[in-house]
């Protein structure tokens, strides 16, 4: 898992994010396209099934982030290859309309992994140059102290 | 940051010159004017109109080395950009381990 960027040039644009999964692609690309699975593993209530075009909403399921509501425009959607769709990254300020502001690109590539090892997944969100950059600053302040452990909280739930 | 100073941040980062000028003071910086409009067709008149309008947005400052102005980022508003994607990095980084997680078992 690296993000790929030009040496010494600071990418703020972008994250990258590469992993293969010991599964067939088929699990994979259900575990990402059906909404209901999606919120499973993303913790998430999400209010209905995706679609190309489609907004889903949806509702952060991690305690201490329940007020976050999160809206996601399906952009693409390519059996067993590609799914995309934007948001509004960090909308954790019930306080503020993210509505009128840019949004980000998330996008899910599954492809074969060598050596038929399972599957290869990866995951871009890009955009955040477009977002202003106060709001960036905001985001920073408003969880200052509180994502190291909510960080902490995720790998012990996982491990 | 009061939004009526986050205004001049979000005007001096939407203009592809300006973006450019960035991208280039990160990576050869501190540069002249002279140099920095080198080979752009852009007019040096307003290149430095351009470094002006991130000036006042904290993203870039100048210094005088001898005779020359020579004009360089300000790291502390791309440190916050920076930290910020760090952020959602890692909030990445924990969903990819759950889905890992989910899918295989």
């Amino acid at each position: 898992m690296s993000a790929k960027k030009a040496p010494d040039r600071p990418s703020t644009d972008r994250i990258e994010k590469r992993v293969v999964l010991r599964a067939p692609r088929a699990r994979v690309w259900r575990a990402i396209s059906d909404a209901q699975e999606f919120g499973t593993w993303f913790r998430m209530k999400l209010d209905g099934p995706f679609a190309q075009g489609r907004t889903v909403r949806a509702k952060v399921a991690i305690p201490g982030y329940e007020h976050m509501k999160v809206e996601m425009q399906v952009e693409r959607i390519e059996p067993e290859r590609y799914f995309s769709y934007r948001w509004h990254p960090y909308p954790n300020d019930p306080a503020i309309d993210y509505s009128t502001e840019p949004t980000t690109l998330v996008e899910f590539t599954l492809e074969e992994a060598l050596g038929g090892a399972g599957t290869a997944l990866t995951i871009v969100e890009s955009g955040f140059d477009r977002i202003p950059l106060a709001r960036r600053s905001e985001a920073f302040r408003m969880n200052d102290g509180g994502w190291a452990g909510q960080i902490k909280n995720l790998a012990a739930y996982v491990a | 940051m009061s939004p009526s100073r986050a205004v001049p941040v979000f005007v001096a980062l939407g203009d592809p010159t300006r973006l450019r000028l960035l991208g280039r003071l990160s990576v050869d910086g501190p540069l002249s004017i002279a140099r920095l409009s080198r080979g752009t067709g852009v007019t040096r008149q307003a290149i430095t109109k351009h470094l002006h309008t991130l000036g006042a947005a904290g993203l870039v400052r100048h210094a005088r080395r001898g005779r020359e102005r020579l004009w360089e980022l300000d790291r502390r508003r791309l440190e916050t950009a920076k930290r910020y994607l760090d952020q959602i990095s890692a909030q990445w980084d924990a969903a990819v381990d759950r889905l890992k997680a989910f899918v295989e078992v």
